[in-house]
């Protein structure tokens, strides 16, 4: 299976299957078009006819050319992982990653949060120290031989509960050495409460943290507000601009979310890249279909031609050396995951799950407050295994309307939260997020492609200056 | 190849072979937190 697209300049065959990206011309792109449904005196005809520039020789030059990236397993490669996905679903599969939800509380109340201004649909509520360690324990118990363990503190907002986020990590650093395993932290927040000594703090031990913004002020205010409706711009941007630098402008995001009020958001994001930071991330709202600022079908047009304006406008900054990173386009096209995680998923219910402030077990952050998805708690373990059989089938395979998704490897399916809460079942489809996840990945490939191609030819130059 | 310009990747059906390791981080935690950014991860054996 092979998907075909022309985006700023370039012309893009992506083989699904092994993962190969090609930049061809015209004449080749409808060439590898062709392939398998015209013969080879057809095909030579019709792009003679419609090219000036190609002879018939060099038609059956390109044929040759595709046949032998066929061979190589680079074009038009056969999809062999179906037995993966079997061995998967039967293989044990051990806990590598907690969401721990350490205050059910915010100081801000954001208009869009899917935590209900970070109740949960339930009380306000911050998480204990005993319960936190007792997570922390059934996360070392529970991870088998997988030596990274990974610990996202979350919420609500977690700041508000942040004596426990120390005596925790204390925690969980005391027990690395005998455990022999090694906890990655992740501080998500608001930046409300972010001072020196969080910040201190998080240096030295987060090894990843999440800022929550918008971008504009316009745009955050809208959205970012405290329980009294003042926007919260003003408020955090200095905090984060200060925690970027702290952290030398890594192993951080700055994480918006945009709405149906914010179509133009690559504006946004922009505005944050110029304001100076470099790791960018910026998520569609998870929002019911009838609330005000959920995005809609018909927004799709322009949110497309958003990703692609940013990804355009991200490669510029690239090849004039003040490019950013902005989430959805990280994709390392040498470096990404093997096919086992692509055909795997995210690891919902089964590799990760969500605790709760008083201990409950959920899938994820998305299903917590879900009696349907409560699947046990901290000192009795996972007792509701038929929610774990529920996700382990969560792969790849599980939705018959990715067969033919040329996107499939690169989001497993897609997200299993959003899934329910559009269609009602873990392994439906939520077409919108769909469509959008396809024209990121579009975009991402375009530019990953692109910086990879510039790389080889200043290489092939520096090379011919050498000889 | 005149035409045709194949860009570095990872072969993916080799990554069969010696995948698997579960080493890498799950999706959530990084910074999508609501969509899956699988092809975002990246192969903790392959790290730089």
């Amino acid at each position: 299976m092979i998907h075909q697209y022309k985006l700023n300049g370039y012309n893009i065959v992506l083989d699904v299957n092994s993962g190969s990206v090609h930049l061809v011309d015209d004449a080749a792109y409808d060439v590898i078009a062709l392939y398998g449904k015209k013969t080879a005196d057809e095909i030579a005809n019709e792009i003679t006819a419609r090219y000036s520039d190609i002879t018939r020789g060099e038609v059956f030059e390109l044929l040759d050319d595709i046949i032998s990236l066929k061979e190589q397993g680079k074009l038009f490669t056969e999809d062999k992982y179906l037995s993966i996905a079997s061995e998967l679903q039967s293989r044990p599969t051990v806990l590598k990653a907690l969401c721990l939800h350490i205050a059910h509380d915010c100081n801000l109340a954001c208009k869009y949060c899917f935590a209900g201004e970070g109740e949960y649909c339930g009380d306000r509520s911050l998480m204990s120290f005993e319960v936190g360690r007792a997570a922390l324990d059934y996360l070392i118990d529970h991870s088998g031989t997988r030596k990274n363990l990974e610990v996202d503190f979350f919420g609500g907002e977690p700041l508000m509960n942040f004596g426990v986020v120390k005596q925790l990590v204390e925690y969980a650093r005391s027990r690395e050495k005998e455990s022999g395993k090694n906890f990655r932290f992740t501080l998500t927040t608001n930046g409300i409460l972010l001072d020196d000594e969080v910040m201190d703090f998080a240096n030295r031990e987060m090894h990843n943290v999440v800022l929550s913004i918008d971008g504009r002020r316009k745009t955050n205010d809208r959205m970012r507000v405290s329980r009294n409706g003042k926007g919260s711009y003003d408020v955090i941007l200095p905090k984060f601009l200060e925690m970027a630098e702290r952290r030398n402008q890594k192993d951080y995001y700055i994480r918006g979310t945009y709405t149906h009020y914010n179509t133009d958001f690559s504006e946004d994001i922009l505005h944050l890249a110029d304001l100076g930071f470099k790791q960018l991330a910026m998520e569609p709202v998870v929002a019911s279909p009838d609330a005000d600022y959920a995005l809609k079908q018909e927004d799709l047009p322009v949110l497309f031609e958003q990703y692609e304006r940013l990804a355009v406008e991200m490669l510029r900054r690239h090849r004039n050396g003040n490019g950013f990173n902005f989430f959805h386009y990280m994709i390392d096209l040498t470096g990404g995951p093997c096919i086992y995680k692509r055909v795997a998923g995210c690891g919902v219910g089964t590799e990760y799950m969500a605790v709760t402030p008083w201990g409950d077990f959920y899938p994820c952050h998305q299903f917590v407050g879900d009696p349907k998805y409560l699947m046990g708690n901290v000192y009795d373990g996972v007792t509701n295994t038929e929610v774990c059989s529920e996700f382990k089938k969560c792969n790849v395979y599980a939705r018959k309307e990715c067969n033919d998704c040329f996107a499939r490897l690169f989001c497993s399916g897609g997200c299993a939260a959003n899934a329910y809460h559009s269609t009602g079942s873990v392994t439906g489809i939520y077409e919108l997020g769909c469509e959008l996840h396809r024209k990121r990945i579009e975009c991402a490939i375009m530019l990953n492609a692109a910086i990879s191609l510039d790389n080889a030819e200043q290489e092939e130059r520096a090379a011919q200056d050498n000889s | 190849m005149k035409r045709i310009q194949t860009i570095q990747t990872r072969d993916l059906a080799k990554s069969a072979e010696k995948g698997g390791c579960g080493e890498c981080q799950t999706s959530c935690q990084s910074a999508c937190k609501t969509s899956c950014g699988i092809a975002n991860q990246q192969c903790e054996k392959s790290k730089k």
